[in-house]
């Protein structure tokens, strides 16, 4: 019996989520009464990994192999199920990321283990084991059995925190057994922009709607972001218009997002925007509508035209961050 | 060469969410049902793919699982243009039991591409796809924000945080397709609608299979304290709220 944790590395360095999930996954150790396991796949040096014992990890199982550094859905969903059976582990635990919705399933049928996506809190019982989740996008929520002896769980980003829980993690190298031939895809080429923060990444950001007007009003949006070491989002429209691009459009068909402050400028708060961002500590809405849907599912709320509040913030957070 | 795209009935998306008495279950008396927006996307993609081949893709199938409610949402997608479709006749008890079901239907079909969206706008579990490229032990490549031939082979576009990367995958596999893959769905056209109802949908019957995970209980969330409004000609005071109040800046 044990839980075992997948870590998702970016470039051989763990992020704010892999930590969470570590957080959590040995919470539900500790409530069973077993030990939490980390597995780390692809290039990564032995100091970051040890990093992970201060979240839990009492053992940190790693494939250095460099040919993880690229993901490969079916190879890296194999070696998983190797590791979960060499540990004899019952909990699989993942994050809520793109790389655990392309993995995750297939570590399921592997192991014929039941799998809950996106889970939002601790089981609410072990036996039967019970897991809350969001459904229809936060219009709902539900709790989940999964029948089978072993379960997959993956946890929604910003939904348990980072806790620390100090171990001395060990660290074995395991010794996966997987041909070339298991990679039938091949990354031929990669596009990223550096030095901007990321979307799913971010504590704060700042979002337009098509009430910012035009592309040129988003100078001051972008000011406000830049001051609040913020990532800016859009509405739909916003990027079907091509005010903005659409790697910014948030919803229920776009990025669905969980930072701690989400500040909505000149957004009406339609269901299918209001699906990706409910999940946000706190809502901020400007709007010139004081009947805008935003005002309802919004904490803290301005009525009032966006172009000359926006201004007034700027000042208002400048000065916030020179006194503190 | 072939398309398979799996569709997925859910309850349109702007939908109030109503529970059963017993909080077991959503209420689904009322509701409109429309194709999961993903698959949607992932349809019209698959017909403007077909049209650009010049012959090469002979025909796009389409796939649900379901009874016999599910059929008006699978007509809709013979309208918009797919050739021919399967009903798995049964309810889709979870993400593994469908995937299942569909890997089961079409083992034999050979299919070179299957399109799945990835996520249904109900359950929202982003699992389906995955588990059926396992089932199939097709590659597959999940997050897909563009789907294009150069020549006889396949480049997708995958999603990664602060851009994308160019996959070439071996065929046959799965695409688990996200925003991006097409620009807009299509609208099934009056000869669309017509004509669909000529085409082939073939009932399949289910096989035996247990779904790995159950729904036991529903909550509505937890009503929101009401938004505190803050003066347009004060915004320090928001300031002041998120930093004293809300304590996260
Ligand atoms: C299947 C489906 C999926 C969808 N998915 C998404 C999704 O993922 N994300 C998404 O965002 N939308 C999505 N939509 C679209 C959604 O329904 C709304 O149309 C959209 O969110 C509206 O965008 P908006 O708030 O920017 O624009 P609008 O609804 O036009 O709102 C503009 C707002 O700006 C305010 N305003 C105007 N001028 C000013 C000013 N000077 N200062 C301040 N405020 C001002 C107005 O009062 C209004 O409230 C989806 C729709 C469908 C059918």
């Amino acid at each position: 019996m044990s839980v075992l944790i997948y870590t998702e590395n970016f470039d051989g360095k763990f992020k704010k989520t892999t930590f969470e999930t570590v957080s959590y996954g040995a919470e539900i150790a500790h409530q069973m009464g077993t030990t939490a396991i980390a597995l780390s796949l692809g290039s990564v040096a032995d100091n970051e990994l040890l990093t992970l014992g201060n979240y839990g990890a009492s053992k940190v199982l790693k494939v250095n192999d460099a040919r993880f550094s690229n993901l490969d859905n079916q190879a890296f969903a194999a070696v998983i199920a190797q590791a979960v059976e060499k540990e004899g582990a019952n909990v699989v635990i993942m994050s809520g990321s793109n790389i655990a919705k392309a993995v995750a399933p297939r570590v399921s049928v592997k192991l014929k283990a039941g799998l809950v996506f996106a889970v939002s809190g601790l089981p609410k019982n072990l036996s039967p084991f019970t897991v809350p989740k969001k459904v229809f996008h936060g219009k709902a929520f539900a709790d989940v059995v999964i029948k089978s002896p072993v379960k997959i769980i993956s946890l929604a980003q910003n939904s348990f925190g980072v806790k620390e829980n100090r171990q001395t993690a060990v660290i074995e190298a395991f010794d996966a057994k997987i041909d070339d031939a298991a990679f039938k895809t091949k990354v031929t080429s990669v596009e990223k922009s550096t030095g901007k923060i990321i979307l799913t990444d971010a504590e704060i950001i700042v979002s337009g709607g098509r009430g910012m007007k035009s592309a040129d009003n988003w100078k001051p949006l972008e000011e406000l972001a830049g001051i609040l070491g913020a990532a800016t989002a859009c509405s739909r429209p916003v990027s079907d218009e091509g005010w903005r691009p659409h790697s910014e459009h948030v919803g229920q068909t776009g990025k669905i997002i969980a930072p701690n402050l989400y500040i909505a400028c000149g957004i009406s708060g339609a269901i299918q925007h209001l699906a990706g961002v409910s999940s946000s500590k706190v809502i901020v809405a400007i709007n010139s509508d004081k009947e805008a849907p935003i005002f309802s599912a919004a904490d803290y709320g301005i009525i009032g035209d966006a172009q000359k509040v926006l201004p007034e913030l700027i000042g208002a957070f400048k000065k916030f961050k020179a006194e503190n | 060469m072939k398309i398979l795209v799996c569709i997925s009935n859910v309850p349109d998306t702007t939908t109030k969410i109503k529970l059963t008495a017993d909080k077991t279950a959503i209420d689904l008396a009322n509701v409109q049902w429309i194709i999961n927006p993903w698959d949607e996307l992932a349809l019209t993609r698959a017909l403007e793919l077909k049209e650009a081949s010049a012959g090469k893709i002979t025909k796009v199938s389409v796939i649900s699982v379901g009874n016999q409610s599910a059929e008006p949402t699978i007509r809709k997608a013979l309208a918009i243009g797919a050739d021919d479709a399967f009903r798995v006749n049964a309810e889709a008890k979870d993400a593994y039991f469908a995937a299942f079901q569909i890997a089961e239907a079409v083992k034999t079909e050979a299919y070179d591409i299957i399109l799945c969206g990835i996520e249904s706008s109900d359950y929202n579990g982003s699992a389906f796809g995955g588990m059926l490229a396992e089932f199939m032990d097709h590659p597959s490549v999940s997050s897909v924000s563009n789907f294009e031939f150069a020549g006889e082979v396949v480049k997708v576009n995958r999603e990664i945080p602060g851009g994308y990367e160019v996959v070439e995958p071996a065929l046959p596999f799965v695409a688990i397709v996200q925003k991006g893959i097409a620009k807009e769905p299509r609208i099934p056209s009056m000869r669309g609608i017509m004509m669909a109802r000529q085409k082939p949908l073939k009932v399949v019957e289910a096989a035996p299979a247990e779904a790995m995970t159950e729904f036991v209980a529903f909550e509505p969330p937890q009503p929101k304290a009401a938004c505190k409004m803050v003066d347009p000609a004060n915004v320090a005071e928001l300031v002041e709220l998120l930093h004293k109040e809300a304590k996260i800046i």
